[in-house]
């Protein structure tokens, strides 16, 4: 395999990457080119989606380095969604970058995030794997800090220390794994796993468990979610809109790999445990986070927990996965590809509402329908399909994997799917309370307000996202499908 | 013609929410077009419609989401059968009716009338839906605008109300979703004729389970005991036409269910439970009966008769007959049109009294002679009096459910008694006695909206009750295919 070989296959994580160096050199030798900043950056994430786009329309799943590499259209998927993500981050983000003293590494610091995970989902080795989480995992504690506010810099050190432990137990993982199955490659661990070696399966329980707890940090996926309230109220928003999406879709990206392939397609002799761990953990994020969310007076914290709640969805088709569904890996990327047009506009609009108002308190949003009604409007749309009500995305991406989940046949999956449907009518009472707040009550002050024009063009190609996506659901969906066959 | 009685209110709803703020005032008017014409679409499926021919006529189908990979194809599939004519009648009707006595909204009626709108597309969806999927689509999709409607028009504890609405509905159909998911496992499709073809053995849930996580959904919307006290918090505090759509139209979704979905996929399990179903029926009919006879507020009271009324429909469904299941069907269609015009005129009484006391009112009759006509009117139909529809369907129900339930007909024929008591007790305190000066300056029903309002319902529920084969025709084509399956089985 030629050099070209090497480097086409980690194209899209070299362009942003170089586009990270290129962006902080920018910064220092231009001292009054901050303006070409986001050009660049934009240029790069361009270049990082066309190289993946390129290879999707070529058409063939490869890999190099020794196999640790894949290039295939799950990894594509995943790569066009990240470089998405940040690009809209990056355009939504341009007033409170204006005020930020750090411009600079916040551009170049996200190019690393985004260019380490985009490794991270092609990774097929379990060292290339960890090496990619905890760049990107370095990256982001460092954007959580950014602004070095006293609340900041503590999200960022919890962040940092929940990470740390995370990555610990992982690595620990990892170790155990290699030392059961002989091999780093995810390839060769399921064929270890298919082969069906009874005295084996503690230790790989012991592996796999604390795996999970790695990459359940960062799904904040229960009971690894701690972290998840405390930063997402306290580290700068435009930070949190890029980790509530982007790491969320990473960490599925990486377990759908792992447990997927690593496992041996599913139908195995350790799938039902893995299946029924997923459920547990599906089952226990979607309660702790629904009740908790209950409770929640502050708009960031309450997407905190409405965080934790939605990983517990994608969890459950996670469980299906496990079983060795493919119709369960798709759900995951459907319902990861409708939670980016959804949480982003959330948070987006939430950005946009409380520089405005100046408080993150749900009480201060009362009335807002009168003040700014289209900024309202996409938050609501954005509150409805969190909870998954027609006609938005939402709606049809939980009756996707939930349906997955129920396709496998299994009576156990069935009654994670009861208790998920339950949840949703408990999450139904916090995100429409939040939607009657804006839309029932008296303002406290009549000021009218908009968005300015590149959030609002954000806000409104996510409103757009999540209506089509409600109504024409196929391009994603078959997108969605194609990806979660190349799993095999 | 039925793909455009389904989506010309959503259409008005969208340019209602495009006028500017100034031609705010005219959303009334594109309102009632709209309406208006999904009124002229639904006569004419209704019309059209042949009751000789049995299966669903005005079939449009296509495929909504048809990915590569099996298991989750979706149509878009509507049509409309005997069962389901009638509602669509039912709904175009009631519709205008709602936007009618809503002239007088004042308070951000853009928003109002999208919502109303809205609100009929989702229920009419709902009606003629023939996917499961897409069924379900529907069902939580009307959940929205209720509870706009409530939270924002409503009077009193509206918020509580709404949110109570909104958590029954949805628990409710949560499990439901489950069920639909399931049979889609079992049959690889979710088109509603194919599953109930289809026969399920050894399937992933116990059938009994299925059959009641499915069932729940609809006998919290009917409602029933135990699962009925969002209604009287809902009607009380909601606006006087989603009262109107709520009674009239919405509680029709439970008994269209149960009749469409519930008894054609699992008649083994109807049959089965058949007892319980009756008796959960008739205590319906007392408790509401009971219950509707201490209530001090008018709207209070119609709700809990409707509590009442709705068992008639459940007691008929459980007779699992073919005569029973023709009576639920048309005492859908009745109560329908009968409890629609009693929240009308209650609302027009508000509207002008400003209360809902019964005390405070009194010898209403003398100035509103118009309103307490009407109001005696629908009262009569309600407590079915031979003339109005309410004695057609009544009687077809009992006599249906004699034979198998006895004991709980004999009960449910108890709540005409108290029907009776509660009906004409409340027209006398209300109407008759002496008038109160305080009343004195009251206009009667003056406004064109108003009367016509009227006019449509009365008309409806006399011409029905006079000649019923103008309905039954359409509903015995619709029943026969289901009684059938129990005729086979007994």
């Amino acid at each position: 395999m030629s050099g070209w070989d090497l480097i086409h296959h980690i194209g899209p994580a070299i362009a942003m990457l170089i586009g990270a160096g290129v962006v902080i050199t920018a910064d220092v030798i231009l001292p009054r080119g901050r303006g070409s900043l986001v050009p660049l950056t934009l240029l790069s994430l361009a270049a990082a989606a066309i190289w993946a786009l390129w290879h999707a329309g070529a058409g063939t799943d490869s890999s190099a380095f020794a196999g640790a590499v894949v290039m295939d259209r799950f990894a594509v998927y995943f790569i066009l969604l990240l470089t998405i993500v940040a690009a809209a981050v990056v355009v939504a983000s341009l007033d409170w970058a204006k005020e930020l003293d750090l411009a600079g590494e916040f551009y170049a610091l996200l190019l690393v995030a985004t260019g380490s995970m985009s490794l991270l989902v092609q990774g097929n080795d379990l060292i290339l794997i960890f090496i990619a989480l905890e760049t990107t995992s370095i990256a982001q504690y460092v954007l959580v800090g950014i602004t070095r506010r006293d609340r900041a810099a503590e999200a960022g050190i919890k962040y940092l220390l929940n990470g740390a432990i995370a990555a610990g137990l992982m690595i620990y993982g990892f170790a155990f794994l290699f030392g059961v199955t002989g091999s780093t490659s995810m390839d060769g661990i399921g064929e270890f796993v298919r082969a069906g070696n009874e005295a084996a399966r503690l230790p790989l329980t012991l592996a796999f468990v604390l795996i999970a707890a790695g990459f359940g940090f960062k799904m904040a996926l229960a009971p690894f979610h701690g972290w998840a309230p405390d930063v997402y109220e306290g580290g700068p928003t435009p930070v949190i809109s890029f980790l509530s999406v982007a790491s969320k879709a990473g960490g599925f990206a990486i377990a759908l790999r792992l447990f997927y392939t690593g496992l041996g397609g599913g139908d195995t002799f350790i799938s039902q445990d893995w299946a029924l761990m997923f459920g547990v953990f599906a089952v226990a994020s979607m309660l702790f986070g629904n009740i908790a969310a209950l409770l929640q007076k502050d708009a960031r914290r309450l997407l905190g927990y409405s965080s934790i709640a939605q990983a517990g969805n994608i969890g459950v088709g996670l469980a299906a996965v496990a079983m060795g569904s493919t119709l369960g890996a798709s759900g995951v990327l459907f319902f990861l590809g409708t939670y980016v047009a959804t949480n982003l506009g959330a948070f987006f609009a939430v950005i946009a509402i409380s520089e405005r108002i100046g408080s993150y308190q749900i009480s201060d949003y009362a009335g807002l329908i009168k003040r700014s009604p289209v900024l309202s409007a996409i938050l609501v749309l954005c509150l409805l399909s969190l909870t998954g009500i027609p006609p938005t995305a939402g709606f049809i991406a939980k009756i996707y994997i939930f349906n997955s989940a129920v396709q496998t046949g299994e009576q156990w999956l069935v009654a994670i799917v009861a208790i998920a449907v339950i949840n949703t009518a408990i999450s139904a009472f916090y995100y429409l309370r939040w939607a009657r707040t804006i839309v029932l009550e008296e303002p406290k002050d009549e000021t009218r307000f908009s968005a300015t024009g590149p959030m609002q063009a954000m806000l409104a190609a996510a409103a757009i996202g999540v209506i089509f996506l409600g109504v024409v659901p196929s391009p994603l969906l078959n997108a969605a499908q194609r990806a979660a066959e190349a799993l095999r | 013609m039925l793909t455009f009685f389904l989506f010309a209110p959503a259409i008005g709803a969208l340019l209602v929410l495009f006028l500017s703020r100034e031609q705010e005032q005219h959303s009334r008017y594109v309102a009632l077009l709209f309406s208006l014409l999904a009124f002229a679409a639904s006569i004419l499926v209704f019309v059209n419609f042949d009751p000789a021919v049995e299966g669903y006529q005005f079939v449009n189908q296509f495929d909504w989401i048809a990915p590569e990979a099996a298991g989750f194809k979706i149509q878009y599939m509507i049509g409309v059968d005997g069962l389901s004519a009638p509602l669509v009648l039912l709904l175009g009707m009631l519709s205008v009716v709602s936007v009618l006595i809503s002239f007088n909204v004042d308070k951000r009626p853009k928003e109002y009338f999208a919502w109303l709108l809205i609100l009929e597309t989702a229920v009419a969806g709902v009606f003629v839906s023939l996917d499961l999927i897409q069924f379900f689509l529907f069902w939580e999709l009307e959940l929205l605008p209720m509870f706009m409607l409530i939270s924002i028009w409503g009077t009193g504890r509206a918020r509580y109300s709404a949110m109570k609405f909104l958590i029954y509905t949805l628990s409710g159909s949560a499990l439901m979703l489950v069920g639909f998911l399931v049979l889609g496992f079992e049959v690889g499709s979710f088109e509603i004729s194919r599953i109930a073809e289809a026969t399920l053995d050894e399937p992933l849930v116990p059938l009994a389970l299925l059959f009641w996580a499915i069932l729940l959904a609809f006998l919290v919307k009917l409602p029933v005991f135990p699962f009925h006290t969002w209604l009287p918090d809902a009607h009380t505090d909601a606006p006087t036409a989603v009262s109107v759509m709520l009674a009239g139209v919405l509680l029709k979704m439970g008994g269209y269910g149960i009749l469409r979905i519930v008894l054609p996929i699992f008649p083994e399990q109807a049959h089965d439970f058949r007892y319980l179903l009756a008796g959960i029926a008739g205590f319906s009919v007392v408790y509401g009966a009971v219950i509707t006879l201490q209530q001090k507020d008018l709207k209070r009271l119609i709700a809990y008769s409707s509590v009442s009324h709705m068992g008639y429909v459940l007691l008929g469904i459980s007779a699992l007959g073919a005569l029973g299941l023709s009576g639920a069907a048309l005492q859908m269609f009745t109560h329908g049109t009968i409890t629609g015009l009693l929240f009308v005129m209650v609302g027009l009484i508000y509207d002008r009294t400003h209360t809902r006391q019964i005390s405070e009112m009194s010898g209403l009759m003398h100035n509103m002679p118009v309103i307490g006509t009407v109001m005696l009117i629908a009262g009569l139909a309600s407590l079915g009096v031979p003339g109005p529809s309410g004695f057609v369907a009544e009687m077809t129900t009992f006599l249906g459910s004699f034979e198998m339930h006895p004991f709980a007909t004999i009960a449910a024929i108890s709540g005409v008694v108290f029907a009776a008591g509660y009906i004409l007790w409340t027209v006398q305190r209300v109407f008759h006695g002496p008038a109160d000066e305080k009343w004195a300056h009251l206009p009667d029903a003056n406004q064109w909206w108003e009367r016509t309002a009227m006019i449509v319902l009365v008309v409806a529920i006399l011409v029905v009750g006079i000649y019923p084969s103008l309905l039954t025709e359409s509903i015995q084509s619709g029943i026969e295919p289901i009684a059938r399956i129990f005729e086979a089985s007994a």
